[in-house]
């Protein structure tokens, strides 16, 4: 009996319609053989359409549905749903992918994008007339977690993930838990400092049997898929012991001839290859900088807790998710821009905050007292098409909290506000609010006409044409430039090149759907949490950690993962068992089996992983692949060179 | 070869659930603009491509086939880089016993966000296949 198809064709919004005439598919398919009836529909995964589908399954009788929309990454479960809700085997529902693949690859192209469309929507009928009703396999899921990235996002992800009983593996490339907000100080809107958060969570972590945790350590490799992921982990030694106290550590400083920037402060101060840790920095355990020391064993000589000979260490790990959380780096301005490194008098937003921590009575930068300050917002942030078109959400709250505090802290403070629109949102505004009654001032450029920093006789100014006064131009003379500056992604992008995670236009992770699947990546088992997506404040990126821990546990909590019902089928009749298609089986699920007393290929279908490998190989044709049979194959090219 | 009196040649590409399908996705997300006669049809792994179906495919009137491999990405274990590339030499002996320019097989290894390179390819084929084309004519 043939099909009774339903298909439904979205507008996605106008997304879809936008550019594909979305009724002319549907006129093009109506009469399309099995299709007994056809609609169009503004959002077809909106709780309303769904439920007409089931209805329409229901009343109709269908025995099968084709849905053209969006990418199937993104709906396929939802649609099956549907089938399931309305007793049709989810395996009679056919997808057709005309937002990535049509509207959206061919926007420049209307009449082109929608021919495609209707021969893409053609060949899902094709393959939906012979789609059969099947049932899922089954596979083990290992209930463990690997969190790469002990910052913030990490540390919340791993103790949620740990609350749930599963096994957690924390990953931190760098010597130290606590990422960027171990670095920062006082922090709107709760107070807090950095130290005092990520001391919280380290603490609510560390006793915890069913968490590990690598320091100085990275993913060097993978393999497998979700439900079991195998993870190579390559650990840098500290090369001090934890018997190594304060004052043998200091003796180790002091011989040390290597001096670099201290990526903790920004660069604002410098420390030596060998250093110890800050009140917010864990585990308490000094270690030397592989990168910068030149092993010139001056250290080992006046300490006999170091040992510069000991390697590095790989450790094989097997677990079923992997939840992303390696943060941001903040942005670094070009040399000159608004007279960064070339004028000594201008510093950036993370190096401000550095510079407030660790001054006492007097604000003071380069030998000199610090009174009027000038902050120039959306460095790095904002820039238009051809850099950082996004905004960076932290920074205008940041500064201003920054400068808040500075005028608390420190004696005759003046703070000139050179922005472009304050976007303190949220319960952040009440910042703006108490920056104004104290007195600071704000002043407006555009985005054509920003604010221009220059020096004269060694004195740094600051102008503007102001459009908040009828666009004055106003001159303010400075003792320090903070340049408000941005995030962006990690320069470092070896852990996310491994897993070949796509980047979206910005160069931050991409998620599947920004608001529908938030956490999820394309690669399945993968979420990602925090500043690796998109730039975030602390309690955003707290959010999205503990929706990425969720996500990741109801991947492995069942113990077992529903896999496609996708194996290799054998026609008895055809088959002269040669061979080829055991040899090619990646699996060993192919042996020799028989039909009566002639000799044929069987396949163990617990072991086929669905790969197709032995297909091409069969001379006499006679291995297909269940819903990606020969047949199905063909009469989908067989629709996409119809004439339309 | 099919008259291609026309901006576009007709291509259908054998793309991967797991690899190459979210990079074409993607350029379709950053709207990586291709030609429209681009047809996707996706399997689970490059190495299971039968020679038959691009055979059917030229003969239906495809231009050409562009298989989007897997490459050192497949899910399925490393040997699929071996095994895609021995189907398409099957496929190459198939096409030269019909008359059929192999050029119009081609195969280049895609990974899950290798939208840039998937759309410069199949710009690059579909370059080719109007230029051969009209050398033919």
């Amino acid at each position: 009996m043939d099909k009774r198809l339903g298909v439904y064709i979205c507008h996605c919004g106008g997304n879809i319609s936008d550019y594909v005439d979305v009724e002319k598919v549907r006129e093009a398919i109506e009469n399309d053989g099995c299709v007994l009836m056809s609609k169009t529909t503004q959002f077809a995964c909106s709780d309303s359409n769904q439920k007409e589908m089931v209805l329409d399954i229901q009343e109709q009788n269908l025995s099968g549905i084709v849905v053209a929309s969006c990418s199937p990454k993104l709906h396929l479960n939802t649609f099956r749903q549907v089938s399931e809700r309305a007793d049709l085997n989810k395996y009679n529902y056919v997808h057709a992918n005309i937002r990535e693949q049509a509207s959206w690859a061919h926007s420049d192209d209307k009449k082109g994008a929608t021919e495609k469309t209707i021969l893409l929507v053609k060949a899902a009928i094709a393959k939906a007339r012979l789609a059969e009703s099947l049932t899922p396999n089954k596979i083990m899921a290992i209930n463990a977690v690997a969190v790469i990235g002990g910052g913030v996002a990490g540390l919340k992800a791993a103790i949620s993930l740990s609350d749930k009983n599963t096994q957690v593996v924390l990953i931190e490339r760098e010597p130290f838990i606590g990422g960027r907000v171990g670095q920062w100080g006082e922090m709107f809107t709760t107070n807090q400092t950095g130290n005092e958060l990520i001391s919280s969570l380290y603490a609510q972590l560390v006793t915890r049997k069913n968490v590990q945790i690598y320091t100085n350590s990275e993913v060097v490799s993978y393999s497998g898929s979700i439900g079991d992921f195998s993870l190579k982990i390559e650990t840098t030694p500290r090369y001090i012991s934890q018997d190594c106290d304060a004052k043998e550590l200091q003796k180790a400083m002091d011989v040390c001839p290597v001096v670099v920037p201290d990526p903790f402060t920004f660069g604002i101060t410098n420390r030596k290859a060998i250093y110890g840790f800050a009140a917010s920095q864990y585990p308490k355990q000094a270690t030397i900088d592989d990168a910068a020391c030149t092993h010139c064993g001056a250290c080992e000589k006046v300490s006999k807790n170091i040992d510069l000979s000991l390697q590095k260490e790989m450790v094989e790990l097997h677990v079923g998710s992997v939840l992303m959380a390696t943060g941001f780096d903040p942005y670094t301005p070009e040399n000159g821009e608004f007279g960064y490194a070339e004028n000594e008098s201008v510093i950036t937003l993370p190096q401000f905050k550095k510079l407030i921590d660790n001054s006492e009575s007097k604000l003071i930068y380069k030998g000199k007292e610090i009174k009027n300050i000038a902050y120039i917002y959306c460095v790095g942030s904002r820039q238009g098409d051809e850099g950082n078109s996004y905004c960076s959400r932290y920074c205008c709250t940041s500064t201003i909290h920054s400068a808040i505090i500075a005028k608390k802290k420190f004696k005759n403070i003046h703070n000139f506000h050179f922005n472009r629109g304050i976007r303190t949102y949220g319960k952040q505004e009440v910042l703006y609010a108490e920056s104004l009654k104290l007195g600071d001032l704000y002043l407006q450029a555009t985005d054509d006409s920003p604010a221009e920093v220059y020096s004269e006789n060694g004195r740094t100014w600051v102008k503007v044409n102001d459009i908040l006064t009828e666009s004055k131009e106003m001159q303010v003379e400075v003792d320090l430039v903070v340049l408000v500056t941005g995030m962006v992604p990690r320069s470092d992008k070896k852990v996310s090149t491994l897993f070949k995670l796509p980047k979206g236009r910005d160069r931050f992770l991409n998620e599947i759907h920004m608001k529908l699947r938030p956490v999820e990546t394309a690669i399945d088992g993968i979420t990602i949490a925090g500043t690796c997506q998109s730039p975030k404040n602390v309690a955003e990126s707290v959010n999205s950690s503990l929706s990425a821990a969720t996500k990741a546990f109801s991947y492995i909590s069942k113990g077992e993962l529903e896999t496609e019902p996708i194996v290799v089928e054998i026609d008895a009749v055809k088959c002269t068992w040669c061979n080829e298609c055991s040899t090619a089986c990646p699996f060993d699920a192919i042996t020799q089996g028989l039909d009566g007393d002639r000799k044929i290929a069987v396949v163990n279908t617990t072991v086929c992983k669905g790969c197709g490998m032995c297909t091409p190989v069969c001379p006499t044709d006679a291995i297909d692949l269940v819903t990606f049979s020969s047949k199905e194959i063909m009469n989908m090219i067989d629709a996409l060179t119809e004439q339309i | 070869m099919a008259d291609i009196s026309k901006k576009s040649a007709k291509i259908l590409v054998f793309s991967t659930e797991k690899i190459s399908d979210p990079a074409i996705d993607m350029a379709g997300l950053l709207k990586l603009h291709y030609p429209p006669t681009v047809y996707t049809i996706t399997i689970p792994c490059s190495s299971g491509i039968k020679p038959s179906w691009i055979m059917y495919a030229y003969e239906k009137g495809f231009d050409g086939v562009f298989i989007a491999a897997d490459g050192s990405d497949c899910v399925f274990g490393e040997s699929c880089t071996e095994k895609t590339g021995a189907l398409v030499g099957k496929t190459h002996i198939l096409m030269q016993e019909k008359q059929i320019e192999p050029a119009r097989l081609r195969m280049a290894a895609m990974c899950s966000v290798c939208s840039e390179s998937f759309v410069k390819q199949i710009k690059s084929f579909n370059e080719y296949l109007l230029k051969s084309s009209n050398t033919e004519k």
